[in-house]
């Protein structure tokens, strides 16, 4: 199977080296599309372009530029964020299984969020919690998985899961304790919404940045792949290189945790189904994580907002609906 | 790039092996041309000291050297370009082909944004088929049996080019005609004016192809020099705790144990 797997191997960007990323493109385009075609009022390719280029009938420029379009981008530019930040982690902790859910880091930004919500803070406050909480999580984790100098990977995940786990309790308690009334938005928070993203910018500012922070890294990612030691005998500074990984992916996890709740599920997914496909070059994987992440939180979205309309689904079940079968799926194909 | 003047080199040097006495500390150079194996029994130390020589952990007391300059004063990726090292271990927790393997050898030659070019390819190739992996290049590294694995390391490590080889027991899992071919890639490496290294658990290969012995025992006591000086049975016995009967076949010694 592997001879029919197209590999980045021919020197330079070959069009070979490319193809999947075409691809990728092509479905993140086609994603935004429907976001911006489907809902209450659906609108036709040719009226999409007209309002897309300025025209159009004023009903369907206001529903696709100042509602639907934010949404959509800011699904993306979300998906896109927790697929850098699980493939980030999953080379971090040489562990294809590690993702910002494991860790805690989402944990620790839902606990933070919640307590917002439970003291009555506005929607701003509340995002701002959950950065906090994002960060802080992050800081104990590597703080506690440092401790005694012998850190490893396997140290960083296990006291990842660890505070995981807590920070669920810590959840559970803060359900139970808060007023009738203020659960439902709480629990839609818990599974990921897009409803309140507001402005879809910070999300996408932060994935070009943080592509552009890690497309260079991409081979030197492709060797610590291998290991410490082997990365290190290869001149990797490790332990910078670590380091700035971490601090990386806990601060796009916790952009993308701000726009729209805690979206399970992408971070684990995403890098772990290119990587079945496309091999673990780093300098691949990452933007096609990018592009995938965003394509498929986009379509979600879309369908959780329009499958029972006018009610809406939390997008995070949607994505588990999508991703679970399709994991698998893919997942039992690999193994021939 | 040619033999460099002073090689590898380890001052006063004590490895830092947890709950162990200092024993003694070690003063020799890995020489261009140069082939040391290093003999011990299980637990003596021969990893730590292979990883404290390419400057992986740090050692206890003393200084490791290369060109005269210690190696806390090389840039990680300088050194890389100087030494090379074959793991013991090796973390293949995700997928990648042997070529890609082969070909990370040399990350550190390039800079970030580079690809690797058409002389990178051309350099793992030749790695690939000095090692007689040309057939397997694109197979997964999760296919191949342990000795191919193995030689896929060799492989790496000869694609990275280095002047220093520390190679931790390059023979592990390969078959007869393999673990010849393997020494026989690193006396070529020293022939050429490189300096070699290895961790060797066959006593027989050591007699055979290394210029060097250092033997290394549990209690941090160790002893070196030109290896027809150290392949005394009585030193090897103390050595393995392990009574041995030397005979010589083929101009090299050979030491069995004895029941």
């Amino acid at each position: 199977m592997s001879g029919a797997r197209a590999r980045g191997l021919s020197p330079g960007l070959s069009p070979r080296w490319r193809h999947p990323l075409v691809w990728l493109a092509l479905a993140a385009l086609l994603s935004q599309g429907l976001a911006l075609s489907l809902g209450s009022v659906a609108i036709g390719p040719d009226e999409l372009v007209r309002v897309l280029t300025g025209g159009g009938e004023a009903l369907h420029r206001t529903l696709v530029l100042e509602l639907r379009l934010p949404r959509a981008l800011a699904a993306f530019g979300t998906g896109a964020l927790l697929a850098m930040a699980g493939a980030l982690m999953q080379i971090l902790l040489r562990n294809p299984l590690a993702d910002p859910y494991v860790l805690g880091l989402s944990g620790g930004a839902s606990v933070a969020a919640l307590a917002a919500m439970l003291a009555g803070l506005g929607a701003a406050l509340v995002g701002g919690a959950a950065f906090a909480g994002a960060l802080a999580s992050t800081l104990i984790v590597f703080g506690l998985a440092h401790g005694g100098g012998s850190w490893t990977p396997t140290r960083l995940l296990l006291t990842g899961v660890v505070m995981a786990s807590g920070w669920g309790a810590l959840i559970s308690f803060l359900l139970a304790v808060s007023p009738v009334e203020r659960l439902p938005g709480m629990l839609y928070w818990l599974m990921g919404d897009l409803a309140y993203a507001g402005s879809p910018w910070p999300v996408l500012v932060m994935a070009a940045a943080a592509l552009a922070v890690v497309l260079p890294l991409g081979r030197t990612l492709n060797v610590l792949a291998r290991g410490g030691l082997q990365a290190a005998a290869l001149g990797v500074a490790v332990r910078p290189l670590e380091w700035a990984l971490y601090l990386l992916a806990s601060l796009v996890t916790a952009v993308a945790v701000t726009t729209a709740g805690s979206v399970g599920f992408v971070g684990l997914m995403v890098p772990h189904m290119l990587r079945l496909r496309l091999g673990n070059d780093q300098r691949r994987i990452l933007p096609a994580s990018l592009l995938a992440g965003g394509a498929l939180l986009t379509l979600a979205d879309t369908l959780a907002r329009t499958l029972i309309a006018p009610q809406q689904l939390p997008v995070g079940v949607i994505t588990a609906l999508i991703g679970v079968p399709t994991f698998l799926f893919l997942l039992q194909r690999s193994r021939r | 790039m040619g033999p460099k003047e002073l090689g590898l080199e380890a001052r006063g040097l004590v490895i830092d092996v947890p709950g162990r006495p200092d024993g003694r500390a070690l003063d020799l150079a890995i020489e261009p041309g140069q082939r040391w194996g290093v003999l011990g029994p299980n637990g003596a130390g021969k990893t730590t000291l292979l990883h404290t020589l390419a400057g992986l952990r740090p050692p206890r007391a003393g200084q490791v050297r290369l060109d005269g300059r210690g190696l806390a004063h090389w840039r990680r990726r300088a050194l890389a370009r100087r030494l090379g090292v074959v793991f013991q271990e090796r973390h293949d927790d995700f997928p990648a082909t042997v070529r890609e393997t082969a070909l990370i050898g040399r990350h550190p030659f390039l800079s970030p944004w580079r690809q690797e070019g058409p002389e990178d390819h051309a350099r793992a190739a030749a790695a690939l088929e000095r090692l007689e992996l040309s057939h397997l290049a694109e197979r997964e590294l999760s296919t191949l049996s342990g000795g191919e694995r193995q030689r896929v390391s060799l492989a790496t490590v000869l694609t990275q080019a280095p002047d220093v080889w520390l190679a931790d027991e390059p023979t592990n899992h390969l078959d007869l005609h393999h673990q010849v071919a393997a020494m026989a890639l690193l006396a070529e490496q020293a022939d050429r004016g490189h300096g070699v290294m290895m961790c060797l658990h066959d006593l027989n290969l050591a007699a055979r192809w290394c210029s060097h012995l250092l033997l290394l025992y549990p209690d941090g006591e160790a002893c070196w020099g030109e290896a027809q000086a150290m392949l005394t049975v009585e030193a090897l016995e103390r050595l393995y705790r392990q009574k041995l009967l030397c005979v010589e076949v083929d101009g090299a010694p050979v030491f069995v144990p004895t029941r």
